[in-house]
C-alpha cells in the first residue's frame, strides 16, 4: 500500500500497475454434439475451432487492438486472457506467470456494460473495489470510487440507478468500475459496440484521455477502423475463422496525444487505413461467401 | 387566423375524453345496468325468494362497513375483526410458506443436483389443491388454528418456490462474469449479485402465493369453522342473510385487491428498471 502523498487515489502514468502479456499457442475448441441421441435426431454437430494457435506478446503500457471480421473469435480470445473461458490448448502469461482464471489483475470492460441494475453508480465502483480490496476503510473506497468517478466524467451522477443513465454514461461507469481496482492489464470486449456514433467518437476520445494519464496495458476488441487508429499502439488484424489465426500487426506510430480531427495529417495514416480496409472487406467477402456455400449445402 | 376550419377542430377537443374518463363513463353505466337490471328483477320476483333486492344489500352493506368493530360474542362480530382474524391467518400461514419457500428456492437455484432430486416433489405436491391438505392437517395437528395455518402455508410455497428457482437460475451471465473477474467469494456473489438479481422474481412469486392464501382462506374457514371472514360467509348462509354474504364478497374482494397492489409496489421497488 502506498502511503498517500498524492491528493488523489489515481496513480499517474510511471507509476500506475501496467504488464505484458503473452499468448502462447492458443486454440480454442468448440466440441461438437456427436451422442447417439444427438445423431438419431440428426442434429450432431462436427467440432468448431474457433482459434488456431494463436501466438501474441503485448508489452507493459502498450494500447493493442485487436480487429477482425464478424465471428473471428475476437471476444473468445478476450474471454480467454480475461479467464472466463478456458483455452483448448496453450497459456497466456501475465508478466511470465500462466493465468489460471480470472482475477482482479486484468480489469474487463464488457459490451452490455453488465452493471448491476440494484447499484448505484457509487455502489457499481464500491462493489469492485470492496471485493478486492475487502480490508480498505469505508472512507478510502469511497475516495477512490470518486477520484474514478472523476476521472470518466461523472461527477454529479453518483446516485443514480443504471437505468437512469443513457448508453455512453454506463459504458463510463463499466470503466470507472474496471480501472478502479487499479489492474496491470485492461481488457475491453468491443466496449462501443451499441452506441451510437456520436457519443462513440466522445467516449473513444475519453479513453484516449484516460490512457494518456494511466498508460496501462489495453486490449482493445473492435471492428471499427477508425477506433484502432485513435486509440492503439499496435494493431492485430485476425483471419476469418473458423481456424482464425492472427494475419498481421500492425504499428501505428503517430504521436500523443492524439485528436481525431488532426490524426489523417499523419503520413501513414492513409496507408495504414487502407491496408486495413483491404484486409477487412476481403476477410468478410470471404465469410459472407462461405455463410452463403454453406446454405446452399444446407 | 382567418381559416374557418380552426374553430371547428378546437371545439371538437374541447368534448372529447381521454381514455380514462371513458372507460369510467363506461364503468358507471354497467354498473348502472347490472343495479338496476338487479333491483328491477329482484322486486318482480324474477329471482329465488332468497335473493334480496340490490337496494337492500346496498343498506345492509353501508350498516356492516360504518360498524366494523363491534363484538357481541363469538357469532356476532363486526366485519373489521372477521377481516383482522383472516388476515393474521393468511400472514401467518404466508410468512412460514415464505421461509420455507425462499431459502429451498434459493437452494435448488444454485445447484442443479439439489434441483433435478427435489423437482419430484415439487411436481406432485403442485397441482394439489390445497383443501386436500386440510383433513391431513387436522389429524396431524388435532387443532382448527394450526390446521389453517398450515394449509396456508402449503398453499403459499409453490409460487414462491419455482420462481425464486428461477430467478436465482437465471442471473444474468454478465452479472456473474464480473464478479468472477473480481474474483468475489461464493457467498458475496450470493449475497450482492445473485439475491438482488433475483429479488424481482422472488417478489412476483410472493405476489401469486398471498393471491392464492387469500383465495384459500375463505374455503379454509368456511371448513375450520370458529372464527374469520370464511366462518362468517358460512354462518350468514346459514341464516339465510344474503345481504351479508354479499357484503363478504365485496369486502373480501377489495382486501384481496390492496393486498394484490402492496406486492405490486414492492415489485417495481425492487426491479430498478428491470422487466420481469
Amino acid at each position: 500500500m502506498m502511503t498517500s502523498s498524492y491528493a488523489s487515489s489515481i496513480k499517474p502514468a510511471d507509476m500506475s500497475a501496467s504488464a505484458p502479456l503473452s499468448i502462447q499457442g492458443v486454440s480454442k475448441i468448440y466440441h461438437g454434439k456427436r451422442d447417439w441421441f444427438s445423431r438419431m435426431t440428426r442434429k450432431a454437430t462436427l467440432d468448431y475451432t474457433a482459434l488456431d494457435d494463436i501466438n501474441l506478446d503485448i508489452e507493459a503500457n502498450t494500447f493493442v487492438s485487436i480487429i477482425g471480421p464478424s465471428g473471428c473469435g475476437k471476444s473468445t480470445l478476450l474471454n480467454i486472457m480475461a479467464g472466463l473461458s478456458q483455452p483448448t490448448t496453450g497459456t497466456v502469461l501475465i508478466d511470465g506467470v500462466p493465468i489460471t482464471g480470472p482475477g482482479p489483475d486484468r480489469g474487463v470492460v464488457f459490451q452490455n456494460y453488465a452493471l448491476m441494475p440494484w447499484m448505484t453508480v457509487m455502489d457499481n465502483i464500491r462493489f469492485a473495489i470492496e471485493t478486492v480490496n475487502p480490508k480498505l476503510s469505508a472512507t478510502r473506497q469511497k475516495a477512490i470510487a470518486h477520484d474514478y468517478i472523476e476521472l470518466v466524467g461523472l461527477t454529479g451522477a453518483e446516485d443514480r440507478h443504471p437505468h437512469e443513465l443513457s448508453g455512453g454514461m454506463k459504458q463510463r461507469v463499466g470503466i470507472a468500475r474496471a480501472l478502479a481496482i487499479d489492474p496491470q492489464i485492461l481488457l475491453m470486449d468491443e466496449p462501443f459496440g451499441a452506441l451510437d456514433a456520436l457519443t462513440r467518437g466522445f467516449l473513444q476520445d475519453e479513453v484516449e484521455r484516460i490512457w494518456e494519464q494511466q498508460r496501462k496495458t489495453v486490449i482493445l476488441i473492435t471492428h471499427s477502423i477508425e477506433e484502432a487508429l485513435l486509440l492503439s499502439d499496435k494493431i492485430v488484424m485476425m483471419t476469418r475463422g473458423p481456424e482464425a489465426k492472427i494475419a498481421k500487426i500492425l504499428d501505428v506510430p503517430f504521436p500523443r496525444p492524439r485528436h481525431r480531427e488532426l490524426l489523417d495529417q499523419q503520413p501513414a495514416y492513409h496507408d495504414i487505413k487502407a491496408e486495413m480496409e483491404l484486409h477487412l472487406s476481403q476477410e468478410t467477402r470471404a465469410v459472407e461467401e462461405s455463410r452463403i456455400r454453406r446454405r446452399a449445402i444446407a | 387566423m382567418n381559416n374557418p376550419a380552426l374553430p371547428a377542430v378546437r371545439s371538437k377537443k374541447a368534448i372529447a375524453l381521454s381514455i380514462n374518463q371513458q372507460a369510467f363513463l363506461l364503468f358507471l353505466l354497467i354498473l348502472g345496468v347490472l343495479l338496476l337490471f338487479w333491483e328491477v328483477g329482484a322486486k318482480m320476483g324474477l329471482f329465488s325468494q332468497l335473493m334480496p333486492s340490490a337496494s337492500e344489500t346496498i343498506k345492509e352493506t353501508w350498516w356492516w362497513l360504518s360498524k366494523p368493530f363491534f363484538d357481541y360474542g363469538p357469532n356476532d362480530k363486526g366485519i373489521g375483526w372477521l377481516l383482522l382474524t383472516s388476515l393474521r391467518r393468511v400472514l401467518l400461514g404466508f410468512a412460514i410458506g415464505s421461509a420455507i419457500a425462499i431459502p429451498l428456492g434459493i437452494l435448488i437455484g444454485l445447484s442443479e443436483v439439489f434441483s433435478r432430486a427435489v423437482d419430484p416433489f415439487i411436481q406432485v405436491l403442485k397441482p394439489v389443491s390445497p383443501l386436500a391438505w386440510l383433513p391431513l392437517g387436522l389429524g396431524l395437528l388435532k387443532n382448527s388454528e394450526s390446521t389453517a395455518l398450515f394449509v396456508i402455508a402449503i398453499t403459499s410455497i409453490w409460487p414462491t418456490l419455482i420462481n425464486t428457482k428461477f430467478g436465482v437460475s437465471h442471473v444474468d451471465t454478465s452479472y456473474l462474469d464480473v464478479t468472477r473477474t473480481l474474483g468475489a467469494s461464493r457467498w458475496r456473489t450470493l449475497i450482492k449479485v445473485i439475491l438482488p438479481a433475483a429479488a424481482p422474481y422472488i417478489v412476483s412469486g410472493l405476489r401469486i402465493s398471498i393471491g392464492i392464501a387469500w383465495l384459500v382462506i375463505v374455503a379454509a374457514e368456511i371448513l375450520v369453522g370458529g372464527s374469520g371472514i370464511g366462518y362468517f360467509v358460512w354462518n350468514e348462509w346459514n341464516n339465510l342473510k344474503i345481504t351479508s354474504i354479499i357484503t363478504a364478497i365485496l369486502v373480501i374482494g377489495g382486501v384481496g385487491l390492496v393486498l394484490d397492489r402492496l406486492f405490486s409496489f414492492l415489485q417495481t421497488w425492487v426491479a430498478f428498471g428491470q422487466r420481469v
